[in-house]
């Protein structure tokens, strides 16, 4: 079930939109600001407010990099692996990363604090490597910056 | 010289506000702009010889001629800029968005009224969150001051602006993916024709334009064709936004005139290799652009001669390959990107980028077998232009094509020697 507030959100949205199928990645990240990430449920919830069948709006929802159809921890980081931040260390930031959190790729701490993904070029080359924290650019990364910006997500 | 883009743009510091933004001359261009027919700019635009700067070139003006005439369809019409800047190695739009919103926001009001459309977009990618909440600010700054709603300046000219943040995906800086994108649907491409000026959004005739593109314009209402031609080294008006990153010294993104060459972009704006590094090779456009050597540093950036040298301009943002990092390693990088990155639409892209994947990361692992080159030359064949939906699948094999060409004995000592020499 969908919040009050999550629906008069959506609704809010689709005010702009020609047909309400435009709202559906807004729809999704309203959900996935609140909840964390995108349910079976929370697909049915919006797509019924969206006039769309469940499965066209997983399609949409599956589609996206950054659309999360499964639970993450508070905290998301995506590692850029492209073409500029792996010629300037991305594996070793990558490595450390893992060390440091004790997790690899597309996994969530323990304590669920962290998520850790890759991620295609951030278009930030001129700060590579670099990495991205929930909504915050870090770049370029050395490797004795990486314990100092953990520390600052909770 | 004159920096009409960036002059306003100070890295590291908040924009302009829009009162700044207006002291500084901001906003005198939609004033000119409403008291001139709509056609005039079109023609205007033309006269500049803007080239758009999303990577393919087109002439803006030519483009904005192709908009159907108003009265020949019905309304809306739709104006969408394509700030989806997601190619590996570009991040020029960034510094535009980021550091001028003000500009992108009267840029799109006087392309929007050229062309006369009353609906338009930014499609924003999801990851440029500083943009989007500067964009955000700024349109909200112009709805007050009425440069964008009902009745702009008194005049009959309506527009509303939206910005749309994405959420992650290559695919979506294709046009016709983009429309599917603001449709609410999966961002797969459309078949062409009908193009989006026909037929883009909700069935509408649609313009696309860069970031970039748009930025140009209120400078060329303000100063006029022949200024805007006089800002650039070579036939293609204005300046550009080049970027240099890679194993340089000081790797970022400046306005210079249209037309400087690769090795000024890299010697005296990125401050040259760094020490212990030489160049080996290039990328000048993004990721999807053929590799030029150390021999066409003396290329002009500009569409037509980087085309000539064998390659593309694109979005001028080029990366360096230096002589310490594998070359097959940095081809296996590029496709790794495009195989994730491929919408699955078509069968040549999805199938065929996966399968260049791994056959170079067993050539990279030291598992290459000798009919591998040919597989992949193969491939560059078939996925090139004509047998893709769009130019995903074409620009993915362009590095490849190119380094097979110009790293052919890097790729053949990997196969021989079965490991990778740099490991």
């Amino acid at each position: 079930m969908l919040t009050e507030e999550e629906k008069r959100e959506i609704t809010a949205e689709l005010a702009h939109c020609e047909h309400k199928s435009a709202a559906s990645i807004e729809a999704l990240k309203v959900i996935q600001k609140r909840r964390g990430w995108v349910s079976d449920a929370s697909i049915r919830d919006i797509a019924f407010l969206l006039d769309m069948t469940p499965a066209e709006l997983d399609a949409v929802a599956t589609f996206f990099n950054f659309i999360y159809r499964k639970p993450v921890g508070r905290h998301v980081i995506a590692v850029c692996d492209s073409i500029v931040c792996w010629s300037l260390g991305y594996d070793q930031l990558r490595e450390l990363l893992q060390k440091s959190l004790g997790i690899g790729l597309g996994e969530t701490t323990q304590d669920d604090r962290f998520t850790l993904l890759p991620a295609s070029c951030l278009g930030a080359c001129d700060r590579a490597p670099a990495m991205l924290v929930d909504e915050d650019l870090h770049g370029p990364v050395t490797p004795e910056m990486i314990d100092g910006i953990l520390e600052k997500y909770r | 010289m004159e920096r009409p883009l960036t002059k306003n743009i100070h890295p590291g510091q908040e924009p302009l506000s829009l009162a700044e933004y207006e002291k500084a001359g901001g906003y005198r261009s939609l004033r000119k702009a409403l008291a001139m027919p709509p056609q005039d700019i079109v023609a205007l635009v033309k006269a500049s010889n803007l080239r758009g700067r999303g990577g393919a070139g087109f002439p803006t003006g030519m483009k904005w001629g192709l908009v159907p005439q108003v009265g020949s369809v019905p309304q809306p019409r739709y104006f969408i800029v394509n700030a989806d800047e997601m190619e590996p190695g570009a991040f020029k739009d960034r510094l535009l968005l980021e550091g001028d919103p003000n500009q992108i926001i009267e840029g799109i009001i006087v392309s929007a009224y050229a062309v006369q459309t009353e609906k338009a977009f930014i499609f924003l990618r999801r990851e440029y969150f500083l943009a989007e909440k500067r964009l955000k600010k700024a349109i909200a700054e112009a709805y007050e001051k009425g440069y964008l709603g009902a009745g702009i300046l008194g005049s009959g000219f309506n527009l509303d602006l939206r910005i749309h943040s994405s959420a992650g995906r290559y695919i979506c800086g294709e046009e016709t993916a983009l429309i599917n994108a603001l449709e609410g649907k999966r961002a797969v491409p459309r078949a062409k024709p009908p193009f989006p000026l026909a037929c883009g959004l909700w069935g509408r005739p649609t313009l696309v334009n860069n970031p970039e593109t748009v930025a140009n314009i209120p400078h060329i209402v303000n100063n006029g064709a022949e200024w805007f031609k006089a800002l650039s080294a070579c036939a293609d008006g204005g300046t550009k936004i080049y970027g240099v990153s890679g194993r340089v010294n000081k790797p970022g993104a400046w306005e210079l005139p249209m037309g400087t060459t690769i090795e000024e972009l890299i010697e005296d704006h990125g401050g040259g290799m760094q020490k212990g590094y030489a160049l080996r090779g290039i990328i000048p456009g993004g990721a999807s652009t053929d590799f030029l050597l150390p021999k066409h540093l003396d290329v002009p950036m500009d569409f037509d001669s980087v085309a000539k040298a064998g390659s593309r301009m694109g979005t001028g943002t080029m990366t360096v390959l230096d002589d310490r990092t594998c070359p097959v390693g940095f081809v296996h990088n590029l496709e790794v990107f495009f195989s994730r990155e491929s919408c699955g639409w078509c069968t040549p892209c999805r199938e065929g980028l996966p399968w260049i994947e791994k056959i170079l990361h067993a050539i990279e692992n030291g598992r290459g077998e000798s009919g591998d080159l040919s597989l992949l030359e193969q491939h560059c064949r078939l996925l090139g232009p004509g047998n893709t939906f769009c130019a995903l699948a074409p620009g993915a094999v362009e590095p490849l094509q190119s380094a097979l060409k110009y790293f052919r004995e890097d790729f053949e000592r990997h196969i021989r020697e079965k490991k990778c020499t740099w490991k």
